[in-house]
């Protein structure tokens, strides 16, 4: 789960990282009254989750409070990067003197965190890394030991640092890790991290993604993965059904069982000339009401012009998916076509049903991608 | 010789109380495989398809010279259970539990580590079949599966079901098929499990199935060509239309800007003059055992 950028400076705050002052507004009327209490001159930005936001227009500098409301009525409501702006973070408009950046996520390969440091801040770190590698420190820390003072003074030991830049630096980096940690974050990013030139450091810009399998036991963030932001209605939609789908631009819906199998239906799809519209995973050994309730999904996407449905198991029931797809059919009335391959249980009985509902089967996956593709139409 | 599980594998069931616990236990023996105990804190002096259950891991370790345990507990509880398994000293852990934390995750593996000689399988994965030594410490369907000389090893679970078919429809089997899971840390990866065939005389040729997300791809092709693997490989990749910042039903299944496409993992193994598949039926023709 993906912090928006208050939230994200919200938690950090807590752990003792130096934020901007500011708050989040969604109407001009706010965000005038925001820019009035920090005072001065103030920076708007866009909480929409997309990088490259600041080139895009997304963030936008105003003198005063008039200057703050004017910017906001047209920034509100707007669409910057496909993503509608429905909420400004207003903030303090700082006066850089230097940019840094910090960060740590996982590294899936050492089986461990990652910290990153760079002198180099406010740009895409990747870039840093490929271009000037000096400029970037990497340190995997140990999982039973973690991250101390010594570690954080070692990770910046390759820079060329004040004496008080660097004590400061390490003094954040070990609270950007504890944060983390106790957080279950999949990524803690500060970038840029400024020092600003009265000499106080300030996380400009942060980024939090909190590991969603961890949720159980971070009662704070209850109730705030409801909606997603990057999430298409659909795809909310599923969720809240506990079924893993993924939106696809295509118009050939593809079901399965088993996040590798459907993602070798989708490609199979493509590869035979055809577009997927979707992804959906219904998972091993499911019911019939989840069978049905995903296969409703999936028909009712407008750009839907035919369905197959995967199956490849021990425990799932051909017979639970077949009584599915032929309950699905029914209610919601659909003539577009259906193709389904499944090998499992009761995969005889199965077939069975759907050729007496005169719903196309076959012996294995391909064929069943072919043999829909040649009947469905608007591809 | 197989790898992993073979003859000599006495296996607890973590969690075999439970509705999967009891419905896998009844598989796996069914199939051959020497269960010899299972745990389930508080349900000790039970029995599950007859096999005893007891309190704790080092209890029924100590009581059955088990070296292997499978884990069916929920997520929130996988961290304990695969600690509990390492001091217990087993030597394989094969974790079946979807939904793992990180962090658990992180430290489970590190623990694991530290004591040296202890293989984590998973988490989030069907475990390991070894066909001709009658032996599965996973969730597989069981007659897919024959004796043969190809080891497969995969991060999917249904989608290596229907290759290890493949290759039993064509009459090759399957010395042993590992799944290393979906999840974004796992203990085996697809090297280790690389390694394990290459050393194996009952292995003739693998087959790898990999996915988008991570760079355990990328990996498994440099090892290939650093060490002039001896044994051909086949690779297969799903998720070529996977769009980026979308998790694809697997929490590891996930591109992250230009890390982890499909497209990187094809063009390591290519570097690696390792043939990919196009699709999953073009896999056994391109094996060349």
């Amino acid at each position: 789960m993906k912090l928006p950028e208050f939230e994200a400076k919200a938690v950090l705050k807590e752990y003792g990282i130096p934020v901007p002052r500011g708050r989040d507004a969604s109407t001009p009327d706010e965000v005038e009254l925001a820019a009035r209490e920090i005072g001065g001159p103030v920076v708007l930005k866009a909480q929409i989750p997309v990088s490259g936001r600041g080139k895009a227009g997304g963030i936008l500098f105003a003198d005063d409070p008039a200057g703050a409301r004017k910017i906001a009525s047209g920034l509100l409501g707007s669409t910057i990067k496909e993503s509608l702006v429905n909420t400004l973070l207003v903030e303090e408009a700082l006066k850089v003197d230097k940019e840094y950046y910090l960060s740590v996520t996982i590294d899936r390969v050492a089986k461990r965190y990652v910290v990153l440091a760079s002198v180099e801040g406010g740009v895409d770190i990747e870039q840093v890394a490929l271009a000037s590698p000096e400029k970037v420190s990497r340190y995997w820390t140990d999982p039973l030991s973690g991250l101390g003072e010594e570690q954080a003074r070692e990770i910046l030991a390759r820079f060329d640092l004040s004496d008080d830049t660097a004590a400061e630096l390490a003094s954040l980096l070990t609270i950007m890790f504890s944060a983390a940690m106790d957080k279950d974050a999949e990524l803690v990013e500060l970038n840029p991290l400024v020092r600003t030139t009265s000499g106080t450091f300030v996380a400009v810009d942060a980024r939090m993604i909190i590991d969603d399998n961890a949720l159980f036991r971070h009662e704070e963030f209850a109730g705030r993965n409801l909606s997603r932001e990057d999430e298409t209605p659909l795809e909310l939609e599923a969720r809240k059904q506990n079924l893993a789908y993924v939106d696809l631009p295509g118009s050939t819906g593809v079901i399965g069982n088993g996040a590798g199998l459907v993602m070798a239906t989708v490609d199979l799809v493509h590869h035979f000339g055809g577009s997927p519209a979707n992804f959906l995973d219904i998972g091993g050994g499911g019911s019939v009401d989840i069978n049905r309730r995903g296969l409703l999904l999936v028909l009712s996407k407008p750009e839907v012009k035919g369905v197959v449905v995967n199956i490849f198991g021990g425990i799932t029931r051909c017979d639970f998916v077949a009584q599915a797809v032929i309950e699905a059919t029914e209610e919601s009335g659909t003539d577009k076509p259906i193709a389904v391959s499944m090998m499992g249980t009761n995969e005889a009985e199965g077939k069975r049903m759907l050729d007496e509902a005169g719903v196309m089967n076959f012996p294995n996956m391909e064929e069943a991608v072919q043999g829909l593709l040649r009947v469905q139409g608007g591809r | 010789m197989s790898i992993i599980v073979g003859r000599s594998t006495r296996v607890i069931v973590q969690g075999i109380t439970g509705r999967e616990g009891r419905f896998h236990t009844a598989s796996m023996l069914q199939y051959g495989t020497n269960i010899v105990a299972g745990v389930t804190p508080g349900k000790g002096g039970e029995e599950v398809e007859g096999v005893p259950v007891y309190d704790t891991a080092a209890e029924a370790v100590a009581r059955h010279q088990a070296n292997t345990s499978i884990m069916f507990v929920p997520a929130r509880f996988a961290r304990s259970a695969i600690l509990e398994a390492v001091d217990a000293g087993l030597s394989t852990i094969v974790a079946i539990t979807e939904g793992v934390a990180h962090k658990d995750a992180i430290e489970s593996m590190a623990r694991a580590e530290q004591r040296g000689d202890t293989i984590v399988i998973g988490p989030n994965c069907p475990g390991v079949i070894s066909p001709s030594k009658k032996t599965k410490v996973g969730i597989m369907p069981n007659h897919i599966f024959k004796p043969g000389r190809v080891g497969i090893v995969s991060r999917s679970g249904s989608l290596t079901y229907e290759i290890a078919w493949h290759t039993t429809q064509a009459g090759l089997g399957q010395s042993t098929c590992v799944g290393i899971g979906g999840d974004a840390i796992i203990g085996l990866d697809f090297v280790g499990a690389l390694k394990m065939f290459r050393d194996d005389d009952e292995t003739d040729g693998v087959v790898l199935i990999g996915e988008i997300g991570g760079n355990a791809e990328e990996a498994a092709a440099a090892y290939i060509a650093e060490t002039g693997y001896p044994k051909p490989v086949v690779a297969y990749i799903a998720g070529r239309m996977a769009p980026p910042g979308k998790r694809m039903g697997h929490a590891g299944a996930i591109i992250m800007g230009e890390m982890g496409t499909a497209s990187s993992k094809m063009d390591a193994f290519a570097a690696a003059s390792v043939p990919v598949a196009d699709r999953p039926s073009q896999i056994v023709g391109l094996l060349r055992v």
